[in-house]
């Protein structure tokens, strides 16, 4: 996704580096496969950069300086307006795949913007009205409560007894994440996909349920920039 | 941080965590927390006093300390010394980066 705009930057002095937050990280590979990327494409099996960078949803992006300094935390970043935003819905779709088309459509994000402040960025450099002050990073940054410390340690035992090849006894512990940082959709849909047919039966919902609950305007945060 | 089996005790554990035993408390780096009176020998009132979570599974027993909670998620405004496998296995650091700018995306297949 993300080849094309690192091709047009790299020569500008902007190397871009994803990462899967994948607990099974095959399922990341194919996609990775098809994008054959010239960047470096790294796979997050333990979602260890979610963690340090308090990141809630994908995808999301982080600016780093050439110091080492982060310029702007996590956000939401798309490198151009994805096709879900145009999509039409199929004279033959099922009555939920409609919905879910329909509700994809409304999802808030506004990826020209994005992109414009991060060419500005890497042609300005700190000059850049969007490169942000250490102090202005960390008061955008989330809010570390005991609930998020709690859900954090939940959601490594559940991801560690994935991994251990005890999906039964990490599904309490994915479940008590999700309770106490509802917000955090790396939790659920991380949790539904390694539960595949069974998500919606172990969890009690589902990605459309979740977001015609909260309002599709609100899946994104709006880009503050 | 997982924890197999029994866990071990406070200076151990403390260790694995980044954590030292110190006469003045809990200390990592130049950080130091006070511990209650009586609780140095107890994992569970050490992981209390710092705010980090100490959780078991009660299905296989494996435990887990996670992060301390204070702050913001973000510690600092410094990128993480991050050290991940690429697709094909090979190992990535961030900092090898460093003089470059860098847009980090975190994105999955799900």
């Amino acid at each position: 996704m993300w080849q094309e705009l690192r091709e047009e930057l790299h020569p500008r002095g902007l190397e871009v580096v994803t990462v899967a937050l994948d607990t099974d990280g095959d399922l990341a590979l194919p996609w990775i496969e098809q994008a054959k990327p010239t960047h470096p494409s790294l796979i997050d099996r333990t979602h260890v950069v979610g963690e340090l960078l308090g990141i809630v949803n994908v995808p999301s992006g982080v600016w780093i300086d050439e110091a080492g300094t982060l310029v702007r935390p996590p956000e939401t970043a798309y490198p151009r307006r994805p096709g879900f935003l145009d999509r039409e819905v199929p004279a033959d779709a099922t009555p939920e795949r409609a919905k879910a088309i329909a509700v994809t459509r409304e999802l808030r994000i506004d990826a020209e913007r994005y992109v414009a402040a991060l060419r500005d960025w890497v042609d300005r450099g700190a000059a850049s009205p969007f490169a942000l002050a250490p102090g202005e990073v960390l008061r955008r940054s989330r809010p570390r409560t005991t609930e998020a410390a709690l859900a954090a340690t939940h959601f490594e035992l559940a991801q560690h007894l994935s991994h251990a090849g005890r999906p039964d006894a990490a599904i309490p512990h994915f479940q008590e994440a999700q309770r106490l940082v509802p917000e955090n959709w790396a939790y659920k849909r991380q949790a539904w996909q390694l539960a595949g047919a069974d998500a919606r039966r172990l969890y009690g919902t589902a990605w459309l349920d979740e977001v015609l609950r909260i309002g599709a305007e609100n899946y994104y945060p709006p880009l503050e920039l | 941080m997982i924890v197999e089996g029994t866990l071990p005790g406070p200076a151990e554990l403390l260790h694995r965590a980044g954590w030292e035993l110190r006469p003045e408390g809990a200390c990592r780096g130049d950080v130091c927390v006070p511990l209650p009176a009586g609780a140095r020998g107890d994992v569970g009132r050490i992981a209390e006093a710092l705010g980090m979570p100490l959780i078991q599974d009660a299905a296989t027993g494996t435990w887990c300390l996670g992060p301390g909670a204070s702050g913001r998620e973000l510690a600092a405004a410094l990128a993480p010394d991050l050290v991940l496998p690429d697709h094909r296995g090979n190992a990535f650091a961030l900092s090898s980066l460093l003089g470059q700018k860098v847009l980090l995306v975190a994105w999955a297949s799900w």
